[in-house]
């Protein structure tokens, strides 16, 4: 039993960083209806400038994250105003191109700018984690994950149901068209977007590395993917979809790793994302919020 | 991001097609493919001989390429000694194998006389097979499948074969630790670590190890050990077998210590280069074992590792070192067999090829010879990590 409590500890804390990197995926897909490639390689460059911050500069982890948010929120903006804007008007293929040509440039530019060798993540959190969670391995930086991904889902939930500029978004997300002729600044709010989710994604790049320590140029791009895909089975553009579909990636993942094959662990994940996609096309929680945002 | 795009025109029928066209004019007679009489004629830079090196500088496995690269590099600069000259030039691969066919066939049209790559098992596989067809000599310094020298009489490695590597890794457990219950974590999408795996198993089983869990991963999910670690930990393991490159080791490392599992780690050469992984923690690395032909901090290698720090700014690693040692064998073999800058890369391959099973090379990775399957003889030495340095176990 214990062991299966271990397991299941395991997949919650793996499953907190997809989440929390999905929730980055899915804001920018419900809003600017376009699929950002590019967001694992975001949270890369954000685990980076904290990386740096943090063992260059010696600066307290508080503000390594902030600066690291700052850095990450306005590589956001410009990335969405150089390569996305120009390509308002062209078909979602060509802008799917530039943002997988947006990754590899990130990854690139991050090769050039902090070598290929990996380097080795020091967490930025950690306090002593109480029984009888401490028993079964639970970090504080999983538990730090979750309570972040929590707030976070709360905030977005808030954001875009209560504040003008959240009105907005889900304006746009509706109709572009519409939305500007009701006098809403469509590339503004888009832009704006890209800020909040770049902005998530340099918290998750700071998380994702406290709790698997590599940081390298490719370290962004297959958390990515999979979070990309817990957010497609919790119900792309669904924010609770993204928490719930990453935490539950996870756990699956971990319980296939732990009583089936830990070599077929990935070929069982996708498999149950086939399943759920065929009963319910949307994903688990896109039937159920309708204005998908 | 692991998206193949797979490019249908092929490099070279491009670069051939407009040499062709310029070439017509100019240089009648001279064949696009590199196969006419006078191979190296082309570039005209005079008297020396001209050394490729292939791996991936860019992509997720870049750390190896440049450390491949960069040795290649300073072993032609080194080894332009006593009348011999190399002119050197690498090539990206990406970690990809028809990229890595490509940067080929653009040193073949540079002129290339012989080859020291690929860096990774599969490019080196595609690559050895065009250097079979087209005779070019090639030894690869850190590509440990079997399968890229197996039935190709010109293509050399410098580091030992996978199968070899598990055999020695299970012997050596079955000689020092016999009675330690083993748990194997190895990675089930990459050639270099089933392939020892799989040497590994059948020796183990040969020598009656006690095996208590086999757990596999992939590059996708190696990211966290959590699972696996707990499994073994569940199966009693006091010991951990990782056939696994060093940054994955890392990560395994940092996950057994979060979780207070108190265990021996065993790998093999890819483990080497743990100890540069910046900001690790390597006290988490004491009395890890690691079987590799290379160590940094022995007094041998310390004028190769100046040389390398001055240039490169890093401490070399054993691919590094692997790479240097695959250019001393090239140079050792031109001095037994007489091949110019004028050699055609043709010729250079037969004689070189045949100079390959007679020389004995004193390198930085051990004493090499070679047999006629083009593997490498050489003894693993095991080392064990303490104080932060390799020390011999």
């Amino acid at each position: 039993m214990t062991v299966f409590l271990q397991y299941l500890a395991n997949g919650l804390s793996m499953g907190s960083v997809y989440a929390i990197i999905a929730l980055g995926y899915t804001m920018v897909y419900g809003i600017a209806k376009m699929l950002n490639f590019a967001h694992g390689d975001v949270i890369m460059v954000g685990a980076y400038v904290s990386f740096c911050a943090t063992s260059y500069l010696g600066l307290p982890a508080p503000v390594a994250v902030l600066i690291s948010i700052l850095a990450c929120t306005a590589l956001g903006v410009l990335i969405e105003g150089l390569a996305y804007k120009p390509l308002r008007q062209a078909g979602p293929l060509a802008v799917l191109i530039t943002a997988i040509g947006v990754s590899y440039l990130l990854q690139n530019a991050a090769q050039l700018i902090w070598g290929a060798t990996p380097k080795n993540f020091t967490a930025i959190v950690s306090f002593p984690v109480p029984e009888p969670l401490a028993s079964l391995n639970v970090s504080a930086v999983s538990i730090t994950t979750i309570i972040v991904c929590l707030v976070i889902m709360a905030a977005l939930m808030w954001f875009t149901g209560h504040t003008k500029m959240g009105k907005a978004m889900r304006a746009v997300s509706e109709d572009k068209d519409a939305a500007r002729l009701m006098g809403i600044n469509v590339n503004r709010t888009i832009s704006m977007t890209f800020a909040i989710g770049s902005a998530l994604a340099a918290l998750a790049g700071v998380l994702m590395c406290s709790y698997a320590p590599v940081l390298q140029p490719t370290t962004g791009a297959m958390p990515g993917i999979k979070a990309f895909t817990a957010a497609v089975f919790g119900g792309i553009g669904s924010i609770p979809g993204a928490f719930i579909g990453g935490i539950l990636l996870g756990i699956i993942e971990a319980m296939a790793q732990a009583y089936i094959s830990s070599s077929l662990a990935n070929s069982i994940v996708f498999a149950v994302l086939i399943v759920v996609l065929l009963v319910k096309p949307a994903g688990l929680l896109g039937k159920y919020v309708p204005e998908k945002v | 991001m692991s998206l193949n795009m797979n490019p249908a025109m092929n490099r070279r029928s491009l670069v051939a097609g407009v040499a062709g066209l310029g070439a017509a004019g100019i240089l009648a007679g001279c064949s696009g493919g590199g196969a006419s009489s006078d191979g190296g004629s082309a570039a005209g830079s005079g008297s020396a001989i001209k050394i490729g090196s292939i791996g991936p500088k860019t992509g997720a496995t870049a750390s190896y390429g440049l450390s491949v690269t960069n040795g290649a590099e300073l072993g032609c600069k080194e080894f332009s000694v006593d009348g011999l000259s190399f002119e050197y030039r690498s090539e990206d691969s990406t970690g990809n194998a028809e990229t890595a066919v490509n940067a080929y066939n653009t040193l073949v049209d540079w002129g290339m006389q012989a080859l020291v790559g690929p860096t990774l098992t599969g490019p080196s596989v595609s690559v050895a097979a065009s250097c079979n067809d087209d005779r070019t000599f090639m030894i690869t310094p850190s590509a440990s499948s079997e399968d890229v020298t197996s039935g190709k009489d010109c293509v050399f490695q410098v580091c030992f074969t996978d199968p070899n590597q598990g055999k020695n890794a299970a012997l050596f457990l079955a000689d020092k630790y016999a009675d330690e219950k083993i748990a194997v974590i190895y990675n089930s999408g990459d050639a270099y670590s089933s392939g020892i795996y799989n040497a590994f198993k059948e020796q183990a089983s040969a020598s009656k190890l006690q095996i208590v869990s086999e757990e596999a991963f992939k590059d996708d999910s190696a990211s966290s050990f959590n699972n696996q670690l707990t499994k073994a930990q569940a199966a009693g393991a006091t010991f951990i077998f990782a056939p696994i490159y060093y940054t994955p080791a890392s990560v395994l490392l940092t996950n057994a210590h979060d979780m207070g599992y108190e265990v021996t780690l065993m790998g093999c050469d890819g483990m080497d280069g743990i100890l540069g992984v910046e900001n690790f923690d390597t006290s988490y690395a004491e009395g890890l074992l690691l079987m590799t032909p290379f160590s940094a901090d022995d007094p041998a290698s310390a004028d190769f590792v100046k040389a390398y720090q001055d240039a490169y700014g890093e401490t070399p690693d054993q691919f590094a070192a692997d790479a240097y040692d695959g250019v001393h064998a090239v140079a050792e073999a031109i001095k037994k067999v007489g091949v110019t800058a004028d050699t055609a890369r043709e010729d250079a391959c037969d004689k070189l090829a045949a100079a390959m099973l007679e020389i004995t090379v004193e390198g930085l990775t051990g004493t090499l010879s070679w047999n006629d399957k083009g593997q490498v003889e050489k003894d693993p030495t095991a080392y064990v990590i303490t104080d932060g340095k390799y020390v011999k176990a």
